[in-house]
């Protein structure tokens, strides 16, 4: 019997096929709707009227604001529960971390509808729901993507390597000034790669500003599913997405999300994204 | 000895350091001399880096004193102590370039300033040093370690060699009372460790700063060091010169881990006489009892080989091997092995005679912990082994293995292995032979030749007609000379295989 063999170019060939079908024909699609408008007759034609209109129009530019502002105190406050935790988890040198960590990542595996709706009960039962909306819908997604957060922290932290404290401490540094000057910046790969891993989920997810806010919070992903379904306006849908896929990509951009893995001491390993 | 006291940097008194249950440092005592380059030498897990690290202020000892200058300084944290450490694997600040790694600790340094106001009258203030200072101060210390102009440099881009370097220049840069180096060549290759051996050693005599080294490498520390502190878990073994150390261990493991040598059983036959190899030599160690038994040790090179008939010992050349300066040269005498260095070659086979020095002949106290001997395997779960033959478990050898109805060692892997005439090595504690009057139930017959009453129980010597010696401890009390035999039960008789070089 023939002994089967597949050169790497022949293995390539299925991931090729994925790639065109699922990545590049989509986003060439929604870059073809974004950019046109449809005329009496059925046919397409350019136009950047979708563009202007969308910055020109108050509301979805208020919307846009919206979006931005949540997710910004979404990411903010994931930051500022999780560091503590992924660093005291990290860098307790307790043998059973791993207990406590999957304790944390472990409402991840519950379905993610349940969760919400549990904690739209439970926001009930105190009394926010219906009075503030933000607060409530920040409290969900905080909920929802601080499990995101906390592991490419935990990630980063525990590779630190001790000796390094040991060696700022033993330079005359105290622990304030060896935390900012050796163990932030030396986590700051996994605070990066948290920030984007929480950040883009909450501009999109509506299903939490839905269900929390009472449905009186729109944000991009609601307005984007909103032009889809509702007003059944594919092409300003499509330049929603366009305008909110590029709003991600500068956030990376500015994150260094992109940057290449020069050297392996930063743990750019644990960038998710 | 007023003297003395003024010089110490570093004083240890009483230290102990205990993780729950484990003690890895009991009651050291010691002290550094101001300016001095000492170092601590033992095998991994002798404690030599936790003292280090006590020092440095990263552990906290469970007892006992650290003392700087005179000072109490044991609960002091690192960053309040005048001590820099470079550490084993450099520890270097992978987000800061090469300036920014060794002005750290400047940065934070504060210094006093005097000042003088519009009146004319002076005043201090503390003040952190200004930037010209720190970029002055990196630049000389860079130039100690020879990389000068590397101060942009990202220290990844660095070979372990200027890492090194980098490491040494930080920690030296702030100008710290003691430097403690911890193992820092063990990443370098051979040649580069040479180098940077000599290069630590003319560091120290320029900068003029005491150094605490840390090693397991004894050569290094004999080339490098003034002081040399032998540990072994937990405990220090001897403190002195490189030359004390070497010429005059103080025990056998000493001797052992410091240079090559030749350890034998020997046993005291008066004073200055020792006997050893089935032969008594002269030597010139006192304070010893008769027929006490104590290890000598004789180093290789202090061995002389003659012509057969002229030496105190006959042995047989067995194996050679040039080294470069010299031969080494493995010769047997009776089942006894020596090891000897020469620049004389010998053919394999060859006879010789061997003498040795009454100066070279190293008498120690024998720490006695456990009966060690030499045993092979005469058949099925017995073996020979110090003039007599026992039961034993040979199963133990290969862990998981079982015997077959046919007396083979069947293994966990399920090979089946003929024991007969292996050889092992055999050891039993002294509190797990018993002595019987009815001396043929016994494995091996002797008689005792000494006992000495140890406060709750009596430490007997039991001699054999072959001159096999066994201690053991018993509550019972027996008489010198009575003949006795050795019971040892099959299951405290512990074997080991020996490993090729044993042989």
């Amino acid at each position: 019997m023939k002994k089967l063999y597949f050169s790497r170019k022949q293995l390539c060939i299925p991931y090729s096929v994925f790639l065109v079908l699922f990545v590049f024909i989509p986003m060439l699609l929604i870059l073809v709707y974004a950019f046109t408008q449809e005329a009496a007759d059925g046919s397409l034609y350019f136009s950047f009227d979708n563009f202007l209109n969308f910055f020109t129009n108050s509301s979805k530019l208020q919307t846009l604001g919206v979006s931005v502002t949540v997710s910004f105190i979404t990411t903010f406050f994931c930051l500022i529960i999780a560091y503590p935790v992924a660093y005291i988890l990290a860098r307790s040198g307790w043998k059973h971390t791993y207990v406590l960590l999957m304790l944390f990542i472990m409402p991840m595996w519950l379905n993610f509808v349940l969760r919400i709706t549990a904690l739209r009960e439970l926001l009930n039962i105190i009394g926010f729901l219906g009075k503030y909306d933000y607060v409530n819908t920040v409290i969900g997604m905080v909920y929802d993507f601080l499990p995101f957060m906390i592991l490419p922290l935990y990630n980063s932290l525990q590779k630190l390597d001790q000796s390094l404290l040991e060696a700022a401490n033993d330079l005359g540094a105290g622990d304030v000034h060896t935390f900012l000057h050796v163990t932030l910046p030396l986590s700051m790969p996994g605070i990066l790669s948290g920030i984007t891993m929480v950040f883009m989920p909450s501009m999109t997810n509506y299903v939490v500003s839905e269900t929390l806010g009472n449905s009186n919070i729109t944000i991009l992903g609601k307005m984007i599913e909103e032009y889809f379904s509702t007003y059944d306006d594919m092409h300003m849908g499509s330049m929603i997405a366009i305008i909110l896929l590029v709003i991600i990509f500068l956030t990376m951009l500015l994150s260094g999300g992109f940057k290449e893995n020069a050297d392996e001491t930063s743990s750019r390993g644990a960038n998710l994204w | 000895m007023e003297e003395q006291v003024k010089n110490k940097i570093i004083e240890l008194i009483d230290v102990t350091k205990a993780y729950k249950d484990t003690v890895v440092i009991e009651n050291i005592n010691l002290y550094v001399k101001k300016g001095e380059f000492i170092t601590f030498l033992g095998p991994s897990g002798c404690g030599k880096t936790t003292t280090l690290r006590m020092i440095a202020g990263f552990e906290m000892p469970t007892g006992g004193k650290v003392l700087l200058n005179g000072e109490d300084i044991t609960h002091l944290p690192p960053n309040k102590r005048p001590v820099n450490t470079v550490f084993q694997r450099y520890a270097l600040f992978p987000h800061l370039n090469v300036f920014e790694n060794v002005a750290f600790g400047l940065k934070l340094k504060k210094v006093t300033n005097t000042y003088r106001n519009e009146a004319g009258d002076t005043y201090q203030k503390k003040e952190h040093l200004s930037k010209a200072e720190i970029a002055q101060k990196v630049k000389k210390a860079l130039e100690i370690v020879d990389l000068e102009g590397f101060e942009k440099r990202s220290i990844s881009t660095l070979s372990g060699g200027q890492q090194q370097r980098i490491a040494i220049a930080r920690a030296i840069v702030n100008e710290p009372e003691i430097l403690l180096l911890d193992e820092p060549l063990g990443a370098l290759d051979l040649k580069m460790r040479k180098e940077m051996q000599l290069e630590l050693k003319a560091m120290h005599e320029k900068l003029g700063i005491t150094f605490i080294y840390v090693t397991h490498d004894q050569e290094e520390a004999l080339t490098m060091s003034d002081t040399i502190v032998v540990m072994a878990d937990g405990v220090i073994q001897q403190i002195g010169t490189p030359t004390d150390i070497y010429n005059e261990p103080k025990n056998v493991f000493v001797a052992d881990f410091i240079g090559e040598s030749n350890i034998f059983n020997a046993t005291m036959i008066a004073n200055r006489r020792v006997k050893f190899c089935g032969k008594t030599f002269d030597c010139v160690d006192d304070g010893f009892e008769k027929d006490e038994l104590v290890d000598v040790v004789v180093r290789p090179e202090d061995i002389q080989m003659v012509a057969p008939e002229q030496g105190m010992l006959q042995a047989e050349v067995i194996s050679v091997v040039f080294k470069g300066i010299h031969y080494q040269i493995l010769a047997k005498v009776g089942k006894t092995e020596i090891e000897i260095q020469s620049t004389k070659q010998k053919a394999v086979g060859e006879k010789i005679g061997i003498n040795i020095a009454p100066e070279e002949i190293h008498v120690m106290k024998k720490e006695f912990t456990v009966n060690r001997f030499d045993g092979s395997i005469t058949k099925r779960n017995t073996m020979e082994f110090g003039d007599g033959e026992f039961e034993c478990d040979v199963t133990q050898l290969y862990p998981n293995s079982h015997l077959d109805e046919d007396g083979y060692l069947i293994t966990a892997k399920g090979e089946k292995l003929d024991l007969t005439d292996v050889e092992v090595n055999v050891e039993i504690g002294m509190n797990n032979i018993t002595m019987t009057d009815k001396s043929e139930d016994g494995g091996a017959q002797g008689n005792i030749i000494s006992m000495i009453y140890k406060g709750d129980h009596y430490r007997y010597i039991v001699r054999t007609e072959n001159e096999e010696d066994y201690v053991l401890d018993s509550e019972d009390m027996w008489n010198e000379n009575d003949y006795v035999g050795l019971i040892i039960p099959a299951n405290k008789i512990k074997l080991t295989l020996k490993k090729p070089e044993d042989k």
